[in-house]
């Protein structure tokens, strides 16, 4: 029946972890199994359900870390007063089960047909969907260049650094550790605003698409720089988080 | 209270439509204000799930559950769609 995929049913079911590793000192990515998995677009979520003994139910929304066609990852971080995350990254453990629907999302996605060049402008955990975003790029052949701005508060902090000290050919990453930068540090040292993405935007004419992730004050900062400086704001897609840990 | 966007209700406006609506367009009843449903301000901690203007702050929609029942309420939009 035409429109049966878009109307299928979204359903919880339970997936399995099958590793969960450290990316940060509170920063985890666990790989999951999922038995029912119809596939994820670079740049989806999937949400997460933990019910206690007494029945109390809490969910939340990540961002899929893997691209399409890997294992689905999620990468979550730790919030001291969260209700969910100390639970995903201190307790669970490969085996054990994790309660889930998914993927979610058509708003925040990226596919080779969107064609770029791509601006992707991160703030802290903000950096995962952007990461699905450059392996789908890479695993698909496009040679879209592609620059990821990434703000950390230290070194420390920065999630997926072994990777992204390998970009893939047409891909640059720039960073900037607003907190503190360790000795012979190269990249930038302050926060994104208008004069630092002055530097390493790409040039409106060139019709670039942007995907900015991040807390809150982070993605309004950028987003409303982005189209001062001349980017049409529907070529700018955000997604903001609540209070995180920060930038 | 701090609010995210439409993207993080992805799955309960799944769960209400049948369809991805994170992508779908608004236009507020209010002030006219048209944007993607991944744009709106979305409170996640109030009594229930609140979507507000970004550029009025009317309230668009609200998602409650009572009684194992979601009431939904889209009175504050002039176009879902």
């Amino acid at each position: 029946m035409a429109g049966t995929a878009l109307r299928r049913r979204l359903s919880w079911q339970v997936a399995k972890v099958s590793a969960v590793t450290t990316e940060t000192p509170s920063v985890r990515t666990i790989m999951l199994e999922v038995p029912d998995w119809p596939g994820h677009q670079a740049g989806q979520h999937l949400d997460i359900r933990l019910t206690d003994e007494d029945g109390y139910v809490a969910e939340r929304s990540y961002s899929i870390a893997s691209a399409p066609g890997e294992p689905v990852a999620i990468t979550v971080e730790r919030l001291d007063d969260g209700e969910v995350s100390p639970y995903l990254t201190d307790e669970l453990r490969a085996g054990d089960d994790l309660e889930l629907r998914g993927p979610i999302g058509g708003y925040f996605t990226w596919g080779p047909q969107d064609g770029g060049p791509l601006l992707l402008l991160a703030g802290g955990s903000g950096v995962v969907p952007l990461r699905s975003i450059l392996r789908h790029r890479e695993r698909t052949g496009s040679t879209v260049p592609a620059r990821l701005l990434y703000s950390s508060r230290t070194l420390d902090d920065v999630i997926y650094r072994a990777e992204l000290d390998q970009p893939a050919p047409g891909v640059e990453i720039i960073e900037t550790l607003t907190r503190h930068q360790p000795p012979a540090w190269t990249g930038y040292a302050r926060r994104v605003d208008a004069a630092l993405l002055g530097e390493v935007e790409w040039p409106a004419a060139e019709m670039p698409l942007a995907y900015v992730c991040g807390p809150t004050s982070f993605v309004e900062a950028v987003s409303q720089a982005l189209v001062q400086s001349g980017y049409p704001p529907q070529r700018v897609k955000t997604e903001r988080f609540g209070a995180t840990g920060g930038t | 209270m701090q609010a995210v966007d439409g993207n993080a209700i992805g799955g309960l406006l799944l769960e209400v439509f049948g369809t991805e609506m994170t992508g779908a367009a608004t236009v507020c009843g209010t002030c006219g204000d048209a944007r993607p449903v991944g744009e709106l301000a979305v409170y996640l901690r109030a009594p229930g799930t609140i979507v507000r203007c970004r550029t009025c702050d009317s309230v668009l929609m609200a998602f409650v559950t009572a009684h194992d029942r979601m009431c939904v309420d889209l009175q504050g939009l002039a176009v879902l769609g």
